[in-house]
Order: C-alpha cells, then structure tokens, then sequence
C-alpha cells in the first residue's frame, strides 16, 4: 500500500501567461484511491493531462516508479483514461471501443538483472481472449447486450461506463478518472461510486480521480488533495480533510463552516466575540489572530441563560434529516444543523463543546467564506452538482417566505 | 407549418432549374422528330447509342483515373494541412483555393501553353538536350487537365473533415496503446472516410461530364462523353434527341455509382457535402 508509484515534483504549468499550476508537489502510492478535489477551473484536468502525458509541464518532473517519464508519449505509459467527456470512438460499436486496447500491438521488454534491455518482441492478444476479456469487462459496468450498438445511440450514463470498460480491460497499474460520474444522476452515480471502489480493490490498481464533489471525494478515497487556484491547499485522508482543515477554503470547500475571527488567548483558548472558548488545539503565539472552524452540526442550541452566545435566528430550512437554521450573532450569520425546531425570530442561547473548535492560521483566504449572510445564494452554488437533488429549490424559496415573515 | 414556408423559395428554385429541365432532356430523350416536323414517342435514341460505348467507357475510365489520382495527391495534402497550424496552414489553403478563382478556360488554356508541341515544357527540355515529348492531345493531357482542375474539390472535403475529428477521440486512441500509425489507420483514416466521399463525387461528376478540357488537351482525339452530348446540342452533329439521351443515360450511371458508394460508405457515416 505505501510503495510511492507515481511523483509530481515543482510541477508548473501555464498557458500562454495564466498560471495554471504552480509548483506542484505530489506522491501517489500504489493501489491508492486518490482524489484531485477542487472548484471548475483549477487545474485538476490539467493535473491528470500531465500524468496521463498529453501536456508537458513548463517546468517539474513526473517519475514513475522513479523513472523520469516528462518525455515517454502517452501510448507507451501503463496508464489509462477516462475522459471527461467519454471521447468514445464515434465509429466503433461498444465492443470494437472497448477491444481498442487489446488490439494494439505491445511490445513486450526482457530486461536483465540491471534493467537493461536485452530483448523486444511483439506480442499480440488472440482474437478469442479479446473477445473473452472485453465480454467480462461489459459484464462488469452491467452493459451485456449492447455490444454492437454504437456510441451515439447510448445515454450518457451507458457512454460513461464503456470509457470505463475501454479503460480498465487493459489492466493499466494506473487508472485516471476525470469526473467519471459526472453524467450520471445521483442513483446511478451512488451505485457507480460503490462499483469502482469495488473495482478498484479488486483489480488492486491505483486510481487517481478527479471530482468537484466533495461527498464523493470523501466516500472514495484513500486520499483526498484539495486544490484551488493551481495550488494544492490540503493533502489528507478523508478524516483530516474535514476534521482538520487547513484554512478557511478547505474549511468551506468540504461540508459546511462557520468561520470566524478569534484570537488563540493561549493553547487551548480562543477568544472570539469578546469572549473565551475552551478547545483542544494548540501551537499557535499568544495572542496569534486564528480562524476558528465550527461545523454547523457541533453547536448545540440550548436556553437563553445557558447559552455561551445569544443570537437570533433569520431563517428556518427543513431538510429531512435536520433543520438547516441561520442564527445571526451580531451581524455574522452562523449555519446550524439540529433536530430541534426554532421558530424564525426566537432568541437563542449556543453551546459548543472544546472538541467543537479548529483553529486554523490565517490565510489568504481568511474572511472570504464561513459567513451564511447570503445563505441561499452560497447553498445552491455549493450544491449545484446536486441540483436536481431533493427540492432545494423548494427550501430557498421556503427561506425567502420566511425571510419576509420576520420583517 | 412556419418551416414550410421558409423552404418555399429553395423548392421554387428546384423546381424551375433542376425539376423543369430534367422533364425537358427526359421529353426530348424519348421522342424523335419526323420528316414532316412532328414528334413521335420512341426508344431509337438509346438504341442508337451502342455505337457510342467506347466514348462512355473511356469518360469513365478517364474520370475514373483522374478521381483515383486526385485521391491519391489530395488525402495526403489534406491530411498533413490538417496537421499544421497558423500561417503555413492558412497559405497552403490559399494556394490550393487560388486556382478556383481563376476563369476555368483560362486555367485550361494555359495548360495548353505549357504542354504544346513548342510549348513551354518542350523548350525547356530541348535547351538541356532532351527530345520533346508529345503530352498534349492524349489521354494522359485530358486525365492532367482533369485532376488540376478539380483537386480542389477533393482536397477541401477531406480536409474539413479531418480538422473536425475531436481531438480527444486521437488523445483516446493515444491513450490506449496507439502511436502515431494505429491512431490514422484506426481513427483519422475511418472518420475521414465521408469527405473522400464527397471528394469523389465532386472530382468524378465533372471529370466524367467534361468537354472542354478534353477539347483543348485531347486535342478532339479521345472525345468524351461531354463532347459528345455537346456536339448533338451545338455541334455539327446536331440532335438534341440523342444529346438528351446520352445525358439521361450519363445520368443514371452516374447515380447508380454514387448510389452503391454511399451505401458502401453508410457504416463510416454520413457522406457530408461541403
Ligand atoms: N489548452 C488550454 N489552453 C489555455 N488554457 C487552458 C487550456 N486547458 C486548460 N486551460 C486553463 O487552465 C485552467 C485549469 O483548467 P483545468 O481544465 O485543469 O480545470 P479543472 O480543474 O479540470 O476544471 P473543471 O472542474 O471545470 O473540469 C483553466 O483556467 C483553463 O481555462
Ligand atoms: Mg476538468
């Protein structure tokens, strides 16, 4: 599990004069289930073009087991893709596409002892074994029966799971996912999402994916590395990610953050709104201004007189499972998830326990996100992978009626 | 309904200029007149043309020579212009268009300047010692003349067609084990099987139908179906009963061939016009 197979080292990318990467530096290990997690635009595709060898970096190196690879052409790495947009061949039925790989002639290398070649030999797949591996492959992404019908006369859905066949039957040691699922709706993405973790252990091959999702980022992977911005803010587990963020994007960027200015007294106290909060984190200079993490679900609401901060909720969402309430605390509104109903208006006491806080150093994102002032519009940017998701548009317009109601 | 409307001036067009005169060649090929300067109903006009079955097989071949070597000339050309980009793309493009704008006699014409007997070719041979070679008034001058002049039109087809294939498709290819070889031979060369199509009927049709180059570089020696047809409505020969059948008949070869290709083609995709 922890052998390194592929490095990124200062890898920077640009095109024309935008900067695109910048010094990029990242291991992936084999048979690791890795996530490029980051918002449109920042670099994840150009990322996995790098790996995959259809762009060369400005500068930086890509090794592969070591190997400096910046120079091997695609058709020679063991690496395959699944396209963002699938790039099926329009003029192959679902069976030619997915024997693609199979068919094409490999060379087969006998090293010696000290890696040298000694020998080359072309080796070819007999047509009964193509035809074995590409129908148990089929049988896996559950398209039997569709081998002769061509790509355009497949949904989406259907589409996506042929690159994934056209790429997994040829057994690559690296797998290169760029938003597989993205077509897909949330019930087929669900089981979709299952089915290749499965494949992926199964197979024991490493996969590196590529998603703006973050729900999906954190059911996957093994690892989770956030970008934003051509940089990479935060490498981790899932756990870490969430529960330890590293600034306010990676805060935002996965689940829900209050975000909010304080100061850390000493390890172990912070102090925001004039007033002082124990909590478990510690590191930071006396007196060092922080961010301060507190996830919607760790605040509990309890009476006026018992609260650590009074304030009073603007707006009430249902959302099934919990109530989705907007508290404003002297102008900075603060998303809370409980189960408990508040009506819009009441005065409400909070408490957070010390495990409830993290404290985060400043960065250059520090008070750009955490503040639920704009709730609506900030939820359905959020979520707008999840559109057609349960009713949300119903809940906004809930919020605005309620909105009204208070005035 | 709003749809219709907007169609009626194309189906106007059609109507007037290729319904209406298809009606008159099929009128005039299937009567004669008599002495007396009435028409009668009759098959003699095809009868008649079995004496005319060199000149038909020789347009084909000719037409058919010419479409094979603008093949061969054209793909290539287009192929590496779709692979180049900027100015030497946009210049190459000029140059092969250029041509079109010039008058289509006068590009012929000056043909016949380069290949005469002491044209410019044989002097440039006989002032470095060479015999002068007779190219003008063959077949090999009348094939020439075809493929220069209709190059154009099987490069452009082929050309747009290959600059359409989404880049992603090769980078797929690429990405599965192929170099540079598999991806044409897998690929680019299957997608771009619509525009040889269309570069074929647009290269064949007017080769096979030509007169005049074949008048001014064959010399009238091999005459071609267009000569042909053009001396029974013009010519000395005048009979626009036998000239409307020889055209009918031209015709409905010629759509028999592009019939059997397009549905050879079907499985590559629609044969796409430019
Ligand atoms: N060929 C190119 N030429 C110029 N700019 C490019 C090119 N490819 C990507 N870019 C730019 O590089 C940046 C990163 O693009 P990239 O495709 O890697 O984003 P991404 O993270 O995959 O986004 P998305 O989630 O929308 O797919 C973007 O600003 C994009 O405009
Ligand atoms: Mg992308």
């Amino acid at each position: 599990m922890s052998k390194e197979l592929i490095r990124l080292r200062n890898i920077r990318m640009a095109f024309d004069d935008e900067v695109v990467l910048n010094d990029l530096n990242l291991y992936i290990n084999d048979k690791e289930f890795l996530t490029l997690l980051g918002p449109s635009g920042c670099g994840k595709t150009t990322t996995l073009r790098i790996i995959g060898g259809f762009t060369t970096p400005v500068s930086g190196d890509v090794l592969f087991n070591g190997v400096r690879i910046n120079d091997v052409p695609p058709y020679r790495r063991q690496i395959n893709t699944v396209f963002q947009k699938y790039a099926l061949f329009p003029h192959m039925n679902v069976f030619e596409n997915v024997a693609f790989g199979l068919r094409m002639p490999k060379v087969e290398e006998q090293l010696d002892e000290n890696g040298k070649v000694v020998s080359r030999r072309k080796v070819k797949i007999s047509e009964a074994e193509i035809r074995t591996r590409v129908m148990e492959m089929l049988e896996t992404v559950s398209l039997k029966g569709f081998e002769t019908r061509k790509p355009d006369a497949l949904s989406g859905g259907q589409q996506q799971r042929v690159a994934i066949a056209r790429a997994l039957v040829n057994r690559p040691k690296v797998l290169l996912l760029d938003e597989p699922l993205g077509a897909l709706d949330l019930k087929l993405r669900k089981d979709m999402q299952l089915e290749l973790k499965k494949i992926q252990q199964q197979v024991g091959i490493t996969f590196i994916y590529v998603t703006h999702d973050q729900e999906e980022a954190l059911t996957m992977s093994d690892t989770i590395v956030v970008m934003d911005k051509g940089c990479i803010q935060q490498i981790g587990t899932p756990e870490d990610i969430y529960n330890e963020p590293k600034n306010a994007f990676v805060a935002d960027f996965i689940g829900e953050s209050n975000i909010i200015d304080g100061v850390m007294v000493r390890d172990k106290l912070v102090k925001m709104y004039g007033r002082e909060f124990p909590c478990l984190d510690g590191g930071f200079a006396e007196n060092e201004p922080v961010d301060v993490v507190i996830r919607p679900e760790d605040i509990d609401i309890v009476p006026v007189d018992q609260g650590q901060l009074v304030g009073t909720v603007t707006s009430v969402t249902f959302k099934g499972m919990q109530y989705d309430i907007i508290v404003d605390f002297r102008g900075f509104k603060w998303l809370i998830q409980t189960t408990d109903h508040s009506p819009v208006g009441a005065r409400i006491g909070v408490k957070i326990d010390p495990d409830g806080f993290h404290i985060m150093k400043k960065s250059q994102y520090s008070g750009m996100f955490g503040d639920y002032s704009s709730y609506s519009d900030e939820y359905d940017e959020l979520s707008d992978a999840e559109a057609l998701d349960d009713g949300e548009d119903e809940g906004a317009e809930e919020e605005r009626r309620e909105e009204g109601y208070a005035e | 309904m709003r749809n219709k409307w907007i169609a009626a001036p194309y189906v106007g067009w059609m109507a007037v200029f290729v319904v209406a005169p298809l009606i008159v060649v099929l009128v005039y090929a299937l009567t004669r007149e008599a002495p007396d300067g009435s028409w009668y109903l009759t098959a003699e006009n095809f009868a008649g043309m079995a004496g005319y079955a060199a000149v038909f097989a020789r347009s084909f071949l000719l037409a058919g020579i010419a479409t094979v070597v603008c093949i061969l000339l054209g793909y290539p050309m287009a192929y590496f212009l779709s692979r180049e980009r900027g100015r030497l793309r946009s210049m190459a493009t000029m140059l092969i268009m250029l041509p079109m704008w010039m008058n289509f006699l006068l590009r012929t014409y000056s043909w016949v300047f380069l290949l005469e007997r002491n044209g410019f070719f044989n002097t440039l041979l006989s002032s470095i010692g060479l015999p002068k070679l007779d190219i003008i008034n063959t077949s090999g001058a009348v094939v020439l003349g075809m493929v220069y002049n209709f190059l154009p039109f099987m490069v452009l087809p082929i050309f747009s067609v290959i600059t359409k294939i989404d880049n992603r498709v090769i980078e797929a290819a690429q990405d599965l084990g192929a170099g540079s070889f598999q991806v044409f031979r897998r690929v680019i060369f299957p997608l771009s099987l619509p525009g040889v199509l269309s570069g074929v009927t647009m290269v064949f049709i007017p080769s096979v139908s030509t007169f005049v180059i074949s008048r001014l570089l064959g010399g009238g020696k091999s005459l071609l179906l267009g000569d042909l047809i053009e001396m029974q409505f013009l010519g000395a020969a005048y009979n626009p009963h036998l000239g409307s059948a020889i055209s009918l008949v031209m015709m409905v070869i010629v759509l028999v061939c592009m019939g059997i290709m397009n549905r050879f083609g079907e499985g590559e995709g629609e044969a796409v016009l430019l």
